[in-house]
C-alpha cells in the first residue's frame, strides 16, 4: 500500500469535497426555512457560472468585480424565482414541489444553452494550475481555494444565523405558522434564503468552473451537492461541511482505486450509493432532526 | 346536449360499474378506437412513425407510472431504468433467437425483479427521501448499464434490435410496428381503467392516502407498495422494450437517462395523477407540443427574417418544456386532466349550465 498515494487522494478528496459541501449549502439553506429540497441548485450554480463569465465578458471587468455584480444578479434572481414560482407552490403535495424545482431545473439549463451554446468556456480565475506541494503529497489548487472558501462561507453562516435576520430565518424553519402569528414575513424570509442559497450557488459554481470550464454539465453537481445535503442532515449547515469531507475523501480513495478496476467513472457510482445507503440507514443524516411522523 | 344522462338506470349491480354508463361517451370510445385502428390508411407515414408511434408507447409507459405516483402515491424518480432494463433484455433475448413475445414477458419479469428493489427503499423511507433514492437508484443502474459490456456491449455502443415476429407477423413496416404499440397501449389503458373497481386498485387508493391509517383498516401497505411497485415496473419494462423495438430500432444507454425519469413524471402530472385520459394529453403534451411550438416559432422567424441564433432555436424546445411545466403547477396543477373534466362537465349541462350545483 503506498501511504502518499493513498494521503493525496484523501487530501484533495477531502478538498473537493468541501466544494460539494457549497452546492450542499444551497441546498440546506433552502430546506432549514422553507422545507422545499431544491433540485435546481446545480443549475443554479450552472447559471452563476454563465453569468460571472457573461459580466466580465461584456464589461471587460476584473474577475473580482464580475464575481460581485454577478452574486448580486443572482441574489435578485434567487429572490425572483421564490416569488414567482414557488410562493404559489407552499402547501401544495410535495411531489408538485419537487416537479417544480425540477422544471427550473430544465428551464434554466435550457436557457444557458440557448444564450451561450454548448461549448466549454474557461473561467479566468486566475488560479494557477501548477500542483502545490505539501511534503511530497500533491495538491490541487484549485481545489485549495475551493475547500477554503467553503469553510468561510460556512464560518460566515455561522455567525450569520445569530444575527436578527438569522435568527428570524431559524424561527421560519421552526414553524410557519407561529412564525407567521409573531409578525415575522415569513415570504421575505424564505425569499432571503433562496436568494443567499443563489449567492452560495454562484461561488460554487465559479469555483468548479474554474476547474472544469463553464458549460452546462456544471448543472450535475445537483447529485453530488444533494448526497452531501442528506448525508449531513438536510436542515444542518454544519452537517453539509463535515459531510463533504467525509464523502469527499471517501470518494477521492475508493474513485481512486475502483477506477482503475472498472475503467474510470466510479465517483458518481460511490456518490449515488452513498445517497442509497445513508438513506437506508439513517434518512435524517448525520446531523439532521430525525422527523416525527403524525399518524 | 351531449352526455345525455337520461335513461341510465343502474337496474343492476353490473350496469352500475360499468366503465362508460353515458351512452355517448361509448360511442366516443368506439369511434376513437375505431380511427386509432384505420391510423394507418388515414395518415401519411411519417406522421404515424414520429408522432402516433411514440405518443402510444409513452402513454403506456406514463400509465405505469402513474399507477404509483397517482395511485400508490410513492415517489418514482427512476422510471426510466425500468425501462431501461426491459428495453435491454428485450433486445438480449431477441438476439439469442428468443421469440419476440416471450422476450416482450421476459423483459417485463426482469424489470418487475429489478424494480422491486425499489420498493425495498419505500418501505423504509416516504416523501422526498423515497423520491431521492429511487433519484439515486436510477444513476445506479444507469451506472451498470453503461459500464458492464456485457449488458450494453462495450462502452459508447448501440445494440441494434433484430427484426421479430410477433404472432407469426414480422414486425417490419410501419404498420405491423404500429399496431404492436397500439396493442399494447390498449391493454394497459384497460387495466388502468378497471383498477378502480378492482380491490387492489382500493387498496392502493388507502394506501396513497396514508398508510398507518391503510394499515390500521387491514391493508398490508408494503405489501401494496411492492405490487405497485412490480406491476408499475412490469408495464415499465414492456414499454421500454416495445419503444426500443419500433421505435428506436436500436437501443443505447442514453435512450434512457435521468431526464427521461423526469420527463416521464412531467407527462404524469401535467397529465394529471390518477387519471387515465390525462396520461394521454399528459403525453401528447409533453412529447409533441414543445417541438410543434418550436416549430412554428422557426417558421414565423423565416417569415418575419427575424435574426434568431441557431443556437437558441436548436433549444426553443427546451426551453418551452421547462415553461409549460411550471406554468401547469402554477396555474392548473391538477393537469390536463382536470381541465377535460371541466370541458366535460360544461357540455354535460350545456345548454342548462345554471342547473348545476
Amino acid at each position: 500500500m503506498d501511504w502518499s498515494l493513498l494521503m493525496e487522494l484523501a487530501l484533495n478528496g477531502g478538498l473537493s469535497g468541501l466544494m460539494y459541501s457549497l452546492v450542499a449549502l444551497g441546498v440546506v439553506l433552502i430546506y432549514k426555512s422553507s422545507s422545499v429540497p431544491n433540485l435546481a441548485q446545480g443549475a443554479l450554480s450552472m447559471l452563476g457560472a454563465y453569468v460571472v463569465l457573461a459580466i466580465s465578458e461584456a464589461l471587460h471587468a476584473p474577475i473580482w468585480l464580475s464575481l460581485v455584480l454577478g452574486m448580486t444578479a443572482m441574489f435578485l434572481l434567487g429572490m425572483g424565482i421564490e416569488r414567482v414560482a414557488l410562493r404559489k407552490m407552499a402547501g401544495r403535495p410535495l411531489v408538485m414541489i419537487l416537479m417544480m424545482t425540477l422544471a427550473l431545473e430544465i428551464f434554466m439549463r435550457a436557457a444557458a444553452l440557448a444564450a451561450w451554446g454548448a461549448t466549454t468556456r474557461v473561467m479566468p480565475l486566475g488560479i494557477s494550475s501548477e500542483p502545490l506541494f505539501l511534503g511530497d503529497v500533491l495538491l490541487n489548487r484549485s481545489y485549495l481555494v475551493g475547500g477554503v472558501v467553503a469553510v468561510l462561507l460556512f464560518s460566515f453562516f455561522l455567525v450569520f444565523f445569530r444575527t436578527r435576520m438569522g435568527t428570524v430565518l431559524r424561527a421560519i424553519s421552526d414553524n410557519y405558522t407561529a412564525s407567521w402569528s409573531v409578525g415575522i414575513s415569513v415570504e421575505r424570509g424564505v425569499a432571503l434564503s433562496w436568494a443567499m442559497a443563489s449567492v452560495v450557488a454562484t461561488v460554487a459554481g465559479v469555483l468548479w468552473a474554474s476547474i472544469q470550464g463553464v458549460d452546462h454539465s456544471l448543472s450535475h453537481l445537483l447529485l453530488m451537492g444533494l448526497t452531501v445535503a442528506v448525508l449531513g442532515g438536510l436542515d444542518s449547515l454544519a452537517g453539509a461541511i463535515i459531510a463533504g469531507l467525509l464523502l469527499g475523501v471517501f470518494q477521492g480513495i475508493a474513485s481512486g482505486y475502483l477506477d482503475r478496476l472498472v475503467g474510470g467513472g466510479s465517483r458518481d457510482l460511490v456518490v449515488a450509493a452513498t445517497l442509497m445507503l445513508t438513506i437506508l440507514i439513517r434518512p435524517h443524516g448525520l446531523f439532521g432532526r430525525a422527523d416525527i411522523q403524525r399518524i | 346536449m351531449f352526455y345525455l344522462q337520461s335513461g341510465i338506470s343502474h337496474s343492476s349491480y353490473g350496469v352500475e360499474r360499468q366503465l362508460f354508463p353515458i351512452p355517448f361517451e361509448r360511442w366516443q370510445v368506439g369511434i376513437l378506437l375505431a380511427l386509432a385502428i384505420a391510423a394507418p390508411l388515414l395518415m401519411s407515414p411519417i406522421y404515424l412513425k414520429s408522432y402516433m408511434l411514440p405518443w402510444l408507447i409513452w402513454t403506456a409507459a406514463a400509465l405505469g407510472l402513474n399507477l404509483i405516483i397517482g395511485w400508490a402515491g410513492q415517489f418514482h424518480f427512476g422510471y426510466a431504468a425500468v425501462m431501461a432494463i426491459g428495453a435491454y433484455s428485450a433486445t438480449h433475448a431477441a438476439r439469442h433467437g428468443v421469440p419476440f413475445e416471450i422476450a416482450l414477458v421476459l423483459a417485463g419479469a426482469t424489470a418487475t425483479v429489478i424494480g422491486s428493489v425499489f420498493a425495498i427503499t419505500a418501505l423504509r423511507v416516504r416523501g422526498l427521501y423515497l423520491a431521492l433514492s429511487t433519484l439515486a437508484l436510477q444513476f445506479v443502474i444507469d451506472w451498470v448499464i453503461h459500464k458492464v459490456p456485457a449488458i450494453s456491449g462495450g462502452t459508447q455502443a448501440t445494440l441494434q434490435a433484430p427484426s421479430v415476429h410477433l404472432l407469426g407477423i414480422p414486425i417490419a413496416s410501419d404498420a405491423s410496428k404500429y399496431y404492436t404499440a397500439l396493442v399494447w397501449c390498449v391493454l394497459v389503458t384497460m387495466f388502468m381503467l378497471n383498477l378502480r373497481r378492482t380491490g387492489l386498485g382500493r387498496a392502493l387508493v388507502a394506501v396513497r392516502e396514508k398508510d398507518f391509517a391503510a394499515a390500521v383498516i387491514g391493508v398490508n401497505s408494503f405489501y401494496y407498495k411492492l405490487v405497485a411497485f412490480a406491476t408499475s415496473s412490469f408495464i415499465g419494462g414492456v414499454s421500454g422494450a416495445i419503444l426500443v423495438f419500433t421505435f428506436y430500432g436500436a437501443v443505447t444507454p442514453e435512450q434512457f437517462t435521468t431526464n427521461v425519469s423526469i420527463q416521464a413524471l412531467a407527462m404524469v402530472i401535467i397529465g394529471g395523477l390518477g387519471s387515465v385520459i390525462g396520461s394521454y394529453l399528459g403525453v401528447a403534451f409533453i412529447l409533441l407540443l414543445p417541438g410543434l411550438i418550436a416549430t412554428a416559432i422557426y417558421a414565423l422567424a423565416t417569415k418575419l427574417d427575424l435574426n434568431v441564433g441557431i443556437e437558441l432555436l436548436a433549444h426553443i424546445p427546451g426551453l418551452l418544456y421547462g415553461i409549460l411545466i411550471i406554468a401547469f403547477l402554477l396555474f392548473e396543477p391538477s393537469g390536463l386532466a382536470k381541465i377535460y373534466t371541466n370541458f366535460r362537465n360544461y357540455l354535460m349541462f350545456w345548454p342548462f349550465g345554471y342547473s348545476r350545483k
